[in-house]
């Protein structure tokens, strides 16, 4: 076991997908000389050569598109769209073909491709550079949304991820990179559609991804001391989602908060409150709530963006609200 | 036009028996489609169909110079690519039906045919989509160090989407055994070229990717199929991509609804004069063979193309439970 970073985590998970299987290839704009924009594919160059850690021109459409026809083919490409926003100029690729290609041709072939991109909100990257946008993707079945919070289930996640016979989209949140968290010497990987639950508590469930977990968490620390205990689940993916673990969490709680790093509307945790309501009403003792972002472009100044995101303060105030109903 | 020699020899001229060969499929098609023309027209089958009827002459010339481990990627006016690479006319006949047996079990339609076990890896109904994934086909085997190459074909109105412009420039960058073939047939849907592209020879395009790019007659079988055989080894030998721009004459409409009456009278009449499989024909009596024989191959074909038909239709519909079977591993 050692302490390692989101970073460091991110690339041994890439080290050892590439030493594992010859199939398996890196490449992304600046992902081989430079070594990643945020330093996330450092070293792998060094480590596997040209062939198999490519840089590619400013080309998303380009990188999708090699990435769809190496894995029609039966490569295992693992690509990297710098920013998650980037995925709106290469949507074509990512909602027309990949998650219809198998199903279109009846099953002739498999799309086993992993698209790496940096999301997140927090460090002042404005509106085009700072998004979460695995609610983009929710409308179209095929793909599988990958949303890891911490150094271990970055690795475990993108090795299952990687390894996966479908088209993967994972999400790497650009607040999270520094952070700190164990890693065992020869960790496994994480099978995609198991949550996590995070902490136990008999009062509250709490559902957040990413940068909402830690303040989820953050706000769970906050409520116990005035005798709130709230179960805090990480679903870790999105598509598929444990949706079991979360029903079962809601059944004995009767209280669900969802927080999440995104507007409400369209987003997956509507629609993780529509399906619960629909199924287990009986079991709610409080309207399910949502702590999301306002429904506006994520805002440049510190003043503002800060207010964007969902803060542990208000996380705390709605489930006093949803506790107290 | 190329801008280098090519370091490859010419193939040497095509024998007449390849040639007649070349008119059994090139008939194939043509039947296959106007029996797709009618039963879209009678109603039997469902949502939009895309004739490349006097475009035989580039699928089959293209398809013809490259083998069975080389792979194709076309458009959604794919009928023609996907049969001369080699899928069973009936099975063919089959997905457009909507039929269980059909080329990919009735889930794609006429827009999406696909057979991989003959290299027909996809027709793709988003004008240029399929560009990008040309690259990493041929990646592929560039990867695995196989010398297969890959056609991709693409209508003129490609060349005006985003995607025609990444494609071209990345598989130029890494070298990728690509051929890019326009089938350049003067319309981008409803729209004359001239009216949405500032030049007239799209090969020119070909210069800013450091690529070759030749201009050839797309109705003439033997000169596509020694152009693509040229830049197929050529590409085979790691030289890279290069783009072909086929000069053609799609002779029905867009697509069912469209009946085309943009075109300047005359102009389908002129290239009804220069039809591929006419072409062929009167090339083929010049090389000695009798009326009676070419007589004799369309009536094989046409009977083929009813065959097939009838078995295609004999088949059954999918049933309800592979409507959620396919989404995932």
């Amino acid at each position: 076991m050692s302490t390692v970073t989101f970073r460091e985590a991110l690339i041994r998970a890439m080290g050892d997908a590439l030493e594992e299987d010859e199939r398996v290839f890196l490449f992304g704009e600046d992902v081989a000389a430079a070594g990643g924009s945020f330093k996330l594919t450092e070293g792998l160059l060094e480590r596997f050569g040209p062939k198999r850690v490519r840089d590619t021109p400013i080309s998303e459409q380009a990188i999708i598109g090699t990435a769809i026809g190496a894995a029609v083919m039966g490569l295992r490409p693992l690509a990297e769209i710098m920013f998650a926003d980037f995925a709106a100029v290469c949507f074509d690729g990512i909602a027309n073909e990949i998650p219809k290609y198998r199903y279109m041709t009846g099953g002739q072939v498999s799309m086993p491709l992993t698209i790496r991109m940096c999301n997140g909100a927090g460090g002042g990257f404005g509106a085009q550079h700072s998004q979460s946008v695995e609610n983009w993707f929710l409308n179209v079945p095929g793909l599988k949304l990958v949303v890891p919070a911490t150094p271990a289930d970055a690795y475990g996640l993108l090795r299952s991820a990687i390894r996966d016979p479908d088209p993967v989209l994972f999400f790497e949140h650009k607040s999270l990179f520094n952070t700190k968290g164990e890693l065992p010497d020869a960790p496994a990987p994480i099978p995609l559609g198991l949550a996590e639950t995070v902490r136990h508590g008999e009062h509250v469930t709490v559902v957040a991804t990413q940068m909402m977990r830690h303040h989820a968490m953050r706000a769970a620390d906050e409520l116990a001391v005035a005798g709130i205990e709230a179960e805090v689940i990480d679903p870790r993916t999105l598509v598929p989602l444990d949706y079991a673990t979360i029903a079962a969490s809601v059944d004995r709680t009767g209280r669900l908060v969802v927080v999440q790093e995104c507007p409400n509307s369209g987003s997956w945790g509507a629609t993780l409150v529509a399906r619960l309501v629909g199924e287990r009403l009986e079991h709610l003792d409080a309207p399910p709530a949502l702590v999301g972002a306002p429904d506006t472009p994520i805002p440049y100044s510190g003043a503002l963006e800060e207010l964007w995101i969902p803060s542990v303060e208000r996380i705390v105030e709605q489930v006093k609200r949803t506790v107290s109903y | 036009m190329p801008k280098e020699n090519l370091t490859v020899a010419n193939p040497p001229a095509a024998t007449p028996e390849e040639q007649f060969d070349w008119l059994h499929t090139m008939l194939q098609i043509r039947y296959f489609e106007d029996e797709c023309h009618r039963m879209f027209a009678q109603g039997l089958v469902r949502g939009s169909t895309h004739l490349c009827q006097g475009q035989e002459g580039v699928v089959v010339g293209a398809c013809r110079a490259v083998g069975i481990d080389d792979k194709v990627l076309c458009t959604y006016r794919g009928h023609g690519a996907v049969i001369a690479k080699g899928a069973p006319l009936d099975r063919a006949f089959a997905e457009i039906l909507g039929k269980a047996n059909g080329l990919c079990a009735g889930k794609g339609g006429s827009m999406h045919l696909t057979d991989m076990a003959v290299g027909a890896v996809g027709s793709f109904a988003i004008v240029g989509g399929h560009l990008p994934i040309a690259l990493g086909v041929a990646f592929e085997a560039q990867y695995n160090e196989r010398q297969e190459v890959t056609l991709c074909f693409f209508g003129d109105g490609s060349t005006n989407i985003g995607a025609f412009h990444e494609a071209l420039n990345m598989a130029s960058v890494w070298k990728l055994p690509v051929i890019f073939i326009c089938e350049n047939n003067l319309y981008g849907e409803y729209s004359p070229l001239a009216t949405t592209t500032p030049i007239e020879r799209l090969a020119q395009r070909a210069d800013s990717y450091g690529m070759p790019g030749v201009t050839i007659d797309g109705n003439d079988v033997e000169g596509v199929w020694r152009t693509v055989s040229d830049y197929a080894a050529r590409a085979r030998a790691g030289a890279g991509p290069v783009l072909v721009e086929a000069l053609t004459y799609r002779q029905k409409g867009h697509s069912r609804s469209d009946p085309a009456k943009y075109r300047p009278t005359g102009e389908l009449e002129a290239w009804l004069e220069r039809d591929p499989i006419r072409l062929l024909e009167t090339k083929l009596e010049h090389l000695g063979l009798e009326r009676g024989h070419l007589d004799d191959l369309r009536a094989t074909a046409e009977q083929e193309v009813m065959d097939a038909l009838e078995r295609a239709r004999g088949w059954p519909d999918p049933n309800p439970e592979r409507l959620e079977e396919d989404v995932y591993a």
